[in-house]
């Protein structure tokens, strides 16, 4: 059988994050394919929506990474996405989806390296858990997509 | 609809090298709302941007999608391109096809769909774009200098002398730092306080220079031009306007044998003192650990034989507010001592010193006058073995990098050890000779030919104490591993450079980046070197890494002509990414319900309250406003609020959505 290739989309700060990542390329670190990232000021900016958005259109996992706690450029965005986070976690455990889906991290821009592990364990992880399917589930019980897409 | 033109970059072969370049340009241009899609071998040259404002007049472009490297890198170069075209220039997305794809996967047909994965994407977020206009905000033309070493002290006196006004700010009670330690600089031998101490006093006469010395940065607050400070001025216990300096309170006080931190523990001092005699400002202060009065609540000799009555005993520290322009950061950096070594005594040998140590043994201000006496005994010794690298590039020790200072000082000390003590013997044991720079090779080529220092290539394993020597146990790498064995009287390690302490609170109040050594992060390596990620916040010296004197210098001056340039224009131009409160006609004038639920999460307290009245003047409704002189963009307020009433300008939640959506609108593996 041909292996699980998941889908992973990353939602990544700025200034620390994206600025790792850069530094992954720029250090020739090599990493999966399977991860897009999406580049947003702050952690703290991140909307629950966007994250159920990414599940609802195929994504099998999603990981949100920023800077280290005390070390964001905007002073607590981090932690705001933190708190967030621990709420949302809470969320999906009630609707009945698996938390471990989401790998919440924090990547500094010196840690091109780290980038490069957290994709790889990601892929490695989300592809163990398997494809997501339980949206399309609800989708064919009757819960139209044009509702959660508002 | 829009029309978006495409430009995919071969960055020469970093791109193209891994990504089908032609077949993303390609694929890209049957995309809904492309109009135009190309790629070309240099997108950011004077040709590819031509190519791109060409496209923009020629196809009436609403969007444009660079797909090329980092944002980081390039995104201002290609806005520009757009608003010379006469497009604005917030309707320009790069796709990061580079340091996030070409650059991290091999060449396969995956590599090639993440790219135009990414292209896409940025093509529904252009689509989404709308058009901004900088944000103009005044700024405050008063420049603060963060430590009062060479660096800070230069960077100072550059900005002064532009006219502005700085505040110099150094944690210690005199400025100076470690250049005042040291005895004779590299590759001149001229006296470091000779030439040190002349700057120290223009910089405390200048009239555009105010000086706070013994006073910490407290808190940051605000942004670029318009900076809140807080500096806890810490008390010296002493009227400074009373206080001349003549020094008789610190000859009577009768604490004598505190262990002095300028003479790195080799002389003392007593509790109430000036760190060193050029001190600047030349005003004691009183050490509340070992000062009987604090200690005991008797005594008060100071404040007896003070012929101005300028003692202070009740004094508290001072929390001052300044409102600052731009920040230069020149903290400057710290060295290992002896006890982080196990294998050389780990401290407990009183003769095994530091580079900072033997700078005030051979300091004629110094414990000794400038003779070269060891630490246990006082003899002069006859046999000292150097060791460089002690530490540095060491990844065992969690140092890999190179201090850089430390071949150049090495063979200073040893030179310095042979022109004091004629008949001694210097030995220095080293990895590899680094002498980058100007005279540099020739000054260490000077030390092995004409001072007859030993070099031996290869490490130290151990040192012991055996009949009051030192035996020193190493290997002689280019005899292949030979042992060599010394009987030292005294041995130099040139210890690492670390970073100062404190500098990671000092980065986190500043919300600038450092590395992993705790050194702060440039932001870029090669084109910003003194600028950090944080607008109006520059480096200076060796607080980014170490760095010598002349280096630290030209840094600083560096830095200071950033200050200059930012304080030349009144108004500053912002990016306006900033949050916005919708707003829509009467009755209900926006979806914002002004619960403020927002207002406590702003770390800037940019979000105010809107007061709606109606023509008699009655409050009708109260509504979130964003000032954008305050906001930064950071869009915590976004994702918080309830009724989705704010955005992000530049990232909204259209924009951000169909981005989301439209990267994963294909299989992507």
């Amino acid at each position: 059988m041909e292996q699980f290739e998941p889908k992973l989309v990353a939602f990544v700060c700025n200034w620390c994050t994206y600025a790792g990542a850069d530094l992954t390329g720029t250090s020739r670190i090599k990493y999966a394919t399977n991860v897009r990232i999406i580049r947003f000021p702050c952690t703290g900016r991140i909307d629950f929506m966007l994250i159920s958005k990414a599940f609802a259109n195929g994504a099998d996992g999603v990981i949100v990474s920023g800077c280290h706690p005390n070390d964001c450029h905007y002073t607590s965005g981090n932690f705001h996405a933190r708190r967030r986070w621990m709420s949302y976690n809470a969320m999906l455990t009630f609707m009945g989806m698996d938390p471990e889906r989401i790998i919440f991290s924090w990547v500094s821009a010196a840690e091109g390296a780290k980038w490069a592990d957290i994709v790889n364990q990601s892929v490695d992880k989300i592809r163990k858990i398997g494809p997501f399917t339980e949206y399309q589930k609800l989708v064919q019980s009757g819960i139209e997509e044009e509702n959660f897409n508002g | 609809m829009s029309r978006i033109g495409v430009f995919v970059c071969h960055c020469g072969e970093n791109i193209s090298a891994t990504v089908d370049v032609a077949k993303v340009a390609d694929d890209a241009s049957r995309l809904p709302g492309v109009v135009h899609s190309v790629d070309y071998k240099y997108m950011c040259s004077d040709p590819g941007q031509t190519l791109v404002k060409d496209a923009i007049k020629e196809h009436n472009l609403t969007g444009v999608v660079v797909a090329a490297c980092s944002p980081r890198m390039h995104e201002p170069t290609f806005r520009k391109a757009c608003a010379t075209a006469g497009l604005n220039p917030y309707l320009s997305e790069m796709a990061n096809v580079r340091e996030h794809c070409s650059w991290v996967h091999d060449k396969s047909e995956q590599t090639t769909q993440k790219a135009f994965d990414v292209v896409r994407a940025m093509i529904s977020k252009v689509s989404n774009n709308g058009a901004l206009e900088p944000i103009k905000v005044p700024v405050t033309k008063r420049a603060l200098v963060v430590g009062g070493g060479v660096a800070g002290i230069q960077a100072a006196l550059d900005i002064a002398n532009c006219g502005h006004q700085v505040v110099l700010v150094e944690r210690s009670p005199s400025i100076g730092g470690h250049m005042a330690q040291l005895s004779e600089t590299f590759p001149t031998l001229d006296c470091s306080q000779c030439i040190l101490t002349p700057r120290m006093v223009e910089v405390a006469q200048h009239p555009n220079i105010t000086l706070y010395t013994y006073s910490e940065i407290e808190s940051v607050d605000g942004f670029i031009g318009n900076f809140k400070v807080k500096i806890r001025k810490k008390a010296r216990n002493l009227d400074e306007e009373l206080c001349t300096g003549c020094g008789l309170c610190t000859t009577k006080c009768p604490q004598k044998k505190i262990p002095s931190e300028f003479e790195q523990g080799l002389g003392f001092r007593p509790a109430i003192y000036t760190p060193f005699p050029q001190a600047v400002p030349n005003k004691p202060i009183i050490d509340h650990d070992n000062c009987t009065y604090y200690k005991s609540g008797k005594c008060k000799i100071c404040e007896i034989v003070c012929p101005t009555k300028a003692i202070r005993f009740e004094q508290e520290d001072t929390i001052l507010d300044i409102e600052i322009g731009a920040i230069v950061l020149a903290t400057g950096f710290d060295i290992k001592r002896s006890d982080f070594f196990p294998e050389y005594g780990k401290g407990k040998y009183k003769d095994v010193i530091d580079g900072l140590q033997f700078e005030r043994l051979a300091s004629a201000s110094g414990p000794t006058q400038g003779m070269i006496r060891r630490p246990s005994d006082g003899q002069i010794p006859k046999k000292i073995v150097f060791i460089a690298c002690a530490g540095s590039r060491d990844p065992a020790k969690g140092i890999e990098y190179c201090s850089k200072i430390c071949c150049m000082y090495t063979a200073k000390h040893a030179m310095l050890y042979k022109h004091k003590v004629h008949d001694g013997e210097a030995h220095v044991f080293y990895m590899d000779i680094r002498a980058g720079g100007k005279m540099y090779e020739e000054f260490v080529r000077r030390a092995i030919v004409e001072d007859h220092v030993n070099y031996t290539r290869g490490r130290v394993s151990t040192i012991y104490e055996l009949d009051g020597k030192l035996i020193v146990k190493g290997a002689d790498t280019l005899l292949g591993a030979q042992a060599v064995e010394i009987e030292a009287d005294m041995v130099v390690l040139a210890t690492a450079g670390i970073a100062n302490e404190g500098s990671e609170e000092l980065a986190q109040k500043m919300h600038v980046s450092y590395d992993q050594h705790k050194f702060f992060a440039e932001a870029h390596p090669k084109l910003k070197p003194v600028e950090t990620n944080t607008g109006g916040i520059f480096l200076a010296g060796a607080c980014q890494t170490t760095r010598d004197i002349p280096d630290s210098v030209s840094m600083a001056s560096g830095a200071a002509v950033k200050v200059a340039a930012l304080f030349s224009s009144d108004l500053l131009t912002r990016e306006p990414i900033v949050a916005r409160v919708n707003r829509i006609p009467g009755p209900s004038h926006s979806t914002c319900v002004g619960c403020f639920l927002c207002q406590p999460v702003c770390p800037y307290q940019a979000i105010e309250r809107e007061e709606i009245k109606d023509r008699a003047g009655n409050v009708i409704k109260s509504l979130a406003r964003i000032n954008e002189g305050l906001c930064q963009g950071c869009g915590t307020c976004v994702a918080l609020c309830r009724s989705k009433s704010i955005d992000l300008l530049g990232y909204t939640d259209n924009q951000m959505h169909s981005e989301v959506l439209s990267v994963l609108e294909e299989a992507f593996v």
